[in-house]
């Protein structure tokens, strides 16, 4: 590698979000020296979006508090942070970008970090429902805000879809006030991401705190009188709601990389490193990515592989071989509940779950295939969490026997098997 | 407003001055290297610790349980430990050193 290897290059990162300013700083402090551009459609300064449905939405905050990094800092990195513009197409024989204004901008290398917009379903009437709002932006956490709190009288809520981002939500609008009912239409919530036990433990959570989560309810129609919408399963149920939100999943961003000629897979196929095509990286939630632990491709939608697979990114455009190997984790808040949780659990066939004693709601459930670990999901207790981590990581084989017992220390030491 | 002082795993020591918010934003809005706040501030990823000079965690407080649990595998963890997300600046933090904690 030259020294000035990267001196008169320009560096494009299409998205600026936890990936693409991630990307920036780590590409700078890899030691580029080209100029380094930012463009994304969001006017707002890129800023965190997990506080998006918990603390930020039940905060008076100004959004500026969630930024991921202040405005001096791109300044003093010199990072062009290009907002409010929408990249429009990417030419890749003529190593260009075209922006919605018709200006473009050429490039040497090229960063995918697109993310993914919420999908809005095709149900009946929808279009036409007042109040109806996604989540995924700050201008989306504006409106909710703002409808929620308009008017003096209590506003009834329906969120439709019990993944996460749906229970967050509930959780953050009845701290607000609201009356808010959750419609799932799976058997249970959380089906795809958890075992049952940890569906019901939040089923039961939100009814306590009175927040009925109903499952098995398939929304097929939307009808109005006057500004209040009804909310129509197919079991030919009805809810009223002032406010809809709408928490049913993601659409990867993949206009461009199609554009682009780009291997697509449910997400951009991307190498360890990041790479998608000669010049073109691709990083966090609109790749599908190989994970070397689990020994399979997989696409995830969490700020830990959008940082990490950043790095990966920054660190092979200046040469140093990094490969991608992590392991996953995320995290929930809702109430004064945290779930952290560990590891990918497709495939397991065990489960072991331990209860601490002398804290309500403290739990841990551990998913095994035979003997291996493959995740935790952890309720209340951050010390599950980290030794799941560690044991997940070296391959630890544990005694599930111990494990269960909360009696039994909860220590590496006790729990590993030699 | 309160100076807080931060010594880098490369042993440079740049001093902040911050009115309000956690000590975690004042780092990164900063650029200390080492602090990376990747969960925004919720104890969730361990990417803000540093180790309280010793005379200074009076100021501070000791680790909350969840910061202790979160941090009890890590190798570089010691009795004065924090996760600096969880430090609201105030006057009380006045005059600090905070030594950004090795990462694993
Ligand atoms: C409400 C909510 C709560 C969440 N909670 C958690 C959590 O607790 N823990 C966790 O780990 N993860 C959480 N996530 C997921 C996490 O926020 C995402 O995984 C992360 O934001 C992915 O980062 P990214 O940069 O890959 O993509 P994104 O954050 O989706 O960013 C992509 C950016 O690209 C821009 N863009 C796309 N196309 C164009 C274009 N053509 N031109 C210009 N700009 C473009 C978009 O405007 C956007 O800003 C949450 C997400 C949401 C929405
Ligand atoms: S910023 Fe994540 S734990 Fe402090």
């Amino acid at each position: 590698m030259s020294q000035n290897f990267s001196e008169n290059k320009i560096c494009v990162v299409i998205g600026a979000s936890h990936g693409g300013v991630n990307f920036a700083f780590s590409l700078r402090k890899e030691g580029w020296e080209g100029r380094i551009i930012l463009f994304d459609k969001d006017p707002v300064l890129p800023y965190h979006r997990p506080p998006l449905s918990k603390a930020y939405l039940t905060s008076a905050d100004a959004i500026e508090k969630n930024a991921l990094k202040s405005a001096e800092s791109y300044e003093k990195s010199n990072i062009e942070l290009r907002l409010g513009h929408n990249v429009s197409s990417v030419n890749k024989s003529e190593k260009n970008i075209t922006l919605d204004t018709g200006e473009i901008q050429a490039y040497d290398t090229l960063v995918l970090a697109t993310g993914a917009r919420p999908i809005i379903p095709s149900i009946e009437g929808l279009k036409e429902a007042s109040n109806v709002f996604a989540l995924r932006t700050a201008s989306d956490v504006e409106q909710i805000r703002s409808a929620v709190n308009t008017g003096e009288t209590q506003k009834n809520v329906v969120v439709i879809g019990g993944g996460y981002i749906g229970l967050e939500t509930a959780a953050s609008l009845k701290k607000l006030g609201a009356n808010v009912t959750v419609l799932e239409r799976e058997e249970r919530i959380l089906a795809r991401v958890t075992a049952p036990e940890m569906s019901d433990f939040f089923e039961k959570l939100h009814a306590t705190n009175n927040v009925p989560v109903l499952t098995n309810k398939n929304v097929v129609a939307i009808t109005k009188d006057g500004n209040l919408n009804h909310v129509v399963c197919a079991d030919n149920t009805s809810y009223k709601a002032d406010i809809i939100i709408v928490g049913v999943g993601i659409h990867v961003n993949l206009e461009l990389a199609k554009q682009a000629e780009l291997e697509i897979e449910n997400g951009i196929k991307v190498d360890e490193q990041a790479k998608a095509a000669t010049d073109i990286y691709a990083i966090g939630d609109c790749t599908y990515h190989y994970n070397p632990h689990y020994d399979r491709f997989i696409r995830l939608e969490s700020v830990q592989n959008a940082v990490d697979q950043a790095k990966i990114a920054a660190a092979a455009i200046c040469d140093k071989k990094p490969v991608y190997n992590t392991i996953p984790w995320f995290w929930s808040d809702q109430y004064d509940v945290k779930l952290q949780m560990v590891g990918l659990s497709t495939g397991y066939n065990k489960l072991v779950k331990r209860i601490e004693e002398g804290a309500a709601n403290k739990f841990s459930i551990w998913y095994f295939k035979d003997d291996e670990l493959l995740a935790v999901d952890a309720v209340n207790n951050a010390k599950a969490y980290v030794l799941g981590t560690k044991f997940i990581k070296n391959k630890n084989t544990i005694d599930q026997l111990k494990l269960a017992d909360p009696n039994s220390v909860f220590k590496p030491a006790n729990l590993i098997l030699e | 407003m309160a100076k807080i002082t931060f010594i880098t795993t490369d042993n440079e020591s740049i001093t902040l001055e911050g009115t309000s918010g956690s000590v975690m934003q004042l780092a990164v809005d900063n650029d200390i290297p080492g602090i990376d706040g990747d969960c925004g501030g919720v104890c969730s990823c361990a990417t803000c610790h540093v180790h309280v000079k010793p005379e200074d965690m009076e100021k501070t407080g000791a680790a909350s349980e969840i910061e202790n649990d979160m941090l009890e595998l890590d190798d570089n963890v010691n009795e004065y430990s924090r996760l600096c997300c969880q430090l609201e600046i105030s006057d009380a933090l006045d005059g600090v050193v905070l030594q950004v904690a090795e990462r694993d």
